[in-house]
């Protein structure tokens, strides 16, 4: 039984995973290839691959690729492309599989019959997996397989991705056919005409007839749940107490985790100044590395905790319900369902949120989710609110029920979210006008989700979060430090050594520009790495104050809450809610749209935003005597 | 709306139900540019598995103008907005019993 694989010498053997969206397409690429997974993205475009590795019972290696689900090989959003043209070996000819694994849910063969028919144009061996066989089996529904393998032309097989052993039959198939694998052949797909769409359909609905029969017991589970999910009014108010129960748990949950992160990087710092000798180079450690890398990687625990609820709500099946729920209200802007979910993810982190866009067909509401997904609050902004609202707004009862500082934090994300529906409307009236893309998605059944895929993309989302903190914003500390400690003041010269640094003369220099804001130069040396990553900014403030030697160990807050005058603090604020964002949202608009347009066009239209809306603030709070 | 007859599915409320008897618009009902769109359109919706002879049933209506719809097609279920559901016509089958037993 022990063949040598002659392809191995060359390369490992390359099966692709094709399916229709929510076959369970995901679970038995876990299922296959266990922790060995690396997700990349695939060149020019920011659709993720995740490819992994996998030992079969003879002992071959093959390398497995997760392709994004579709019902057509017609390619019209940049997912589906990136599926038709890996089937296709557009890509690149050894990127091309040599073997389609076609996945089936077996409780809805239907669609995956006539996929299957339409892939026969690719011109590569096939094998058909009816996944989920378990709940196909509960509910009554048998196939019948040696007749749908030889209607088909391909081998057929049953499997339970969620099952300890439910993948066996697929792995011992796959040796079967990989000892004694055809090469592909030259494709010959050709778009199919709506007139064929129909013949296909009429074909697979005759397999349908001859080889399944259902028994048609249904407990529904699924329809039960909608009925109160999907309920006109009780949908929305669950949709709603969802959304805050998951920003509760964002705030009260991370504050335990966070804490111990700040005292940690505290207790860093202070320890180092103890033991280490005054000097530049235990400057550049605790001013400028500890602190500064320290006032970021506190927010971990938000980011995981924000992405542990977006996980567990898409593996159930409830953001298609969600984006149901919200296709009207959000459609007056002129977007559309789709576009809620990575505006929800823009919440976390605008980056997978600009990543998510690509299930949007139609480019224009596409680009217009891009545009406004930076004006959702994410978590990088909360550094600079919570510093401000700790430092300038009481800790007061509003009508006896309500937190001051918490309607202050609210007030910031209400602003956020009206103002990238205002824009959003902009766009579509004024920029693009034209039909809006058609509203059509399937509601999958819902699923149990399973703990270790949620925990697994969570860590995942955990470590992309590290690499950014371990280098963009790793250097940039670094870079301010620098800027903020050289040259060095002249001997006896007055005044906090800072100022006569790079960094005090280029705040000087566009104070100016920022004074109608409110803004002094402290602020304006914060702002420039502000640019690269928004929470760089309060850790460039802990630096500019920490090296001007105004910090003498008291927090941050303390120190502004004694510099600013309260005009000033809001209009940071108001700053904020349109900061013109990160370079690493930038670079991703960048890669997403192929063009330097968009994010042009983002950056400036967010910069004018922000200064209006701060010098507005600004002016009216001196009108009242903050300023 | 006469029990045995035809309706649009944009038009249908819930609970209604049939099998589907056309999908696309008629030529020449739209201008020149909408029928480009419209025929993208029918694409879609005959991928996703709104085809001629499949059963339908509307399960949700939204919560503002009842708009998207959610329908029940064969053994999947399927969100769209009234506007493009307005492009599947149905024929009529006798609403479902009172205590959802009648067959599927």
């Amino acid at each position: 039984m022990n063949v040598i694989d002659q392809t191995a010498l060359v390369r490992n053997a390359r099966i692709a995973l094709v399916g229709n969206p929510n076959c369970g397409k995901t679970a038995l690429f876990n299922a296959l290839t266990g922790s060995q997974q690396k997700v990349a993205n695939y060149p020019g475009v920011t659709v993720e691959r995740k490819e992994g590795a996998l030992r079969t019972p003879a002992g071959r290696h093959l390398t497995v690729i997760d392709l994004p689900g579709t019902y057509s090989l017609r390619g019209r959003s940049p997912d589906e492309i990136v599926t038709r043209d890996v089937i296709l070996g557009r890509t690149n000819a050894v990127e091309r599989p040599d073997l389609l694994v076609c996945v089936a849910d077996a409780t809805n063969l239907r669609l995956m019959l006539r996929l299957v028919m339409e892939m026969s144009g690719a011109g590569l061996p096939m094998l058909l997996v009816l996944n989920m066989a378990d709940i196909a089996r509960y509910r009554g529904i048998r196939i019948d397989i040696p007749g749908l393998s030889h209607e088909l032309g391909i081998p057929v097989v049953e499997a339970v991705a969620v099952e300890h052993g439910g993948t066996d039959r697929l792995l011992a198939e796959l040796d079967r056919m990989l000892t004694d694998l055809r090469p592909a052949r030259r494709e010959h797909w050709l778009e199919q005409n709506a007139a064929e769409v129909r013949d296909a359909h009429h074909a697979a609905d005759s397999m349908v007839v001859r080889f399944v029969s259902a028994a048609g017991e249904d407990r529904d589970w699924t329809g039960r749940i909608d009925a109160v999910l999907l309920h006109p009014v009780a949908g929305i108010a669950i949709l709603l107490a969802v959304l805050f129960l998951m920003f509760q748990a964002v705030f009260s949950w991370a504050t335990v985790p966070m804490d111990l992160i700040a005292a940690g990087f505290d207790w860093l710092a202070g320890t180092l100044r103890a033991i280490l000798p005054d000097g530049l180079l235990t400057s550049l450690l605790v001013d400028g590395i500890i602190t500064g890398v320290g006032s970021v990687l506190v927010f971990l625990p938000q980011i995981m905790i924000l992405f542990f609820f977006i996980i567990l709500l898409e593996d159930f099946g409830y953001m298609a319900r969600a984006a149901f729920l919200m296709d009207k209200i959000i459609g007056g802007a002129g977007l559309h369902g789709r576009s809620f979910i990575p505006l929800l993810s823009s919440f976390a982190c605008a980056i997978p949120g600009v990543m998510a866009t690509r299930v949007i067909e139609n480019r224009r509401q596409r680009l217009a989710t891009i545009m406004i997904a930076p004006l959702m609050t994410c978590s990088a902004r909360l550094p600079v609110y919570t510093l401000i609202i700790a430092a300038f707004i009481p800790a007061r009862k509003v009508a006896g029920v309500f937190d001051l500082r918490g309607l202050v934090m609210f007030a910031l994300y209400a602003a956020g979210i009206v103002s990238a529906f205002v824009v959003a409307w902009v766009f579509r009236h004024w920029v693009w006008r034209g039909k809006s893309e058609p509203f059509i998605m399937e509601l999958p059944g819902y699923k149990r989700p399973m703990l270790r895929a949620v925990l697994t993309g969570v860590l995942q989302r955990g470590v992309i979060f590290l690499r950014r903190a371990g280098t963009i914003i790793l250097s940039m500390m670094i870079l301010i430090w620098f800027l903020s400690t050289f040259p060095a003041p002249p001997a006896g010269a007055a005044g906090p050594a800072i100022d006569h640094s790079f960094a005090g003369l280029i705040g000087h220099a566009i104070q100016p520009l920022l004074a109608p804001v409110g803004f002094n130069w402290e602020i304006a040396v914060a702002l420039i790495p502000g640019l690269a990553a928004r929470e760089v900014a309060v850790g460039a403030l802990a630096t500019v104050y920490a090296v001007g030697g105004d910090a003498g160990g008291e927090a941050l807050g303390t120190i502004l809450a004694g510099h600013w005058p309260l005009g000033t603090a809001l209009s940071l604020l108001a700053w904020y809610v349109f900061a013109p964002q990160c370079v690493s949202t930038l670079a991703v608009v960048r890669r997403e749209t192929n063009s330097w347009r968009w994010p042009v066009m983002m950056f400036v239209y967010m910069l004018a935003l922000a200064y209006v809306a701060s010098f507005v603030t600004y002016q009216l709070a001196s009108l009242a005597g903050y300023g | 709306m006469t029990t045995h007859g035809q309706f649009r599915l944009g038009q249908a409320r819930r609970g209604q139900r049939g099998i589907i008897a056309a999908v696309g618009r008629s030529p020449g009902a739209t201008n020149g540019r909408d029928e480009v769109f419209d025929v993208e359109l029918e694409r879609r919706l005959l991928e996703i598995g709104f085809v001629e002879g499949a059963r339908v049933e509307v399960l949700h209506e939204g919560f503002l103008g009842r708009d998207p719809i959610a329908v029940k097609v064969d053994s999947m279920r399927v969100a769209l907005r009234r506007h493009e559901a307005d492009m599947i016509l149905v024929r009529e089958a006798p609403a479902q019993g009172p205590a959802g037993t009648a067959p599927r």
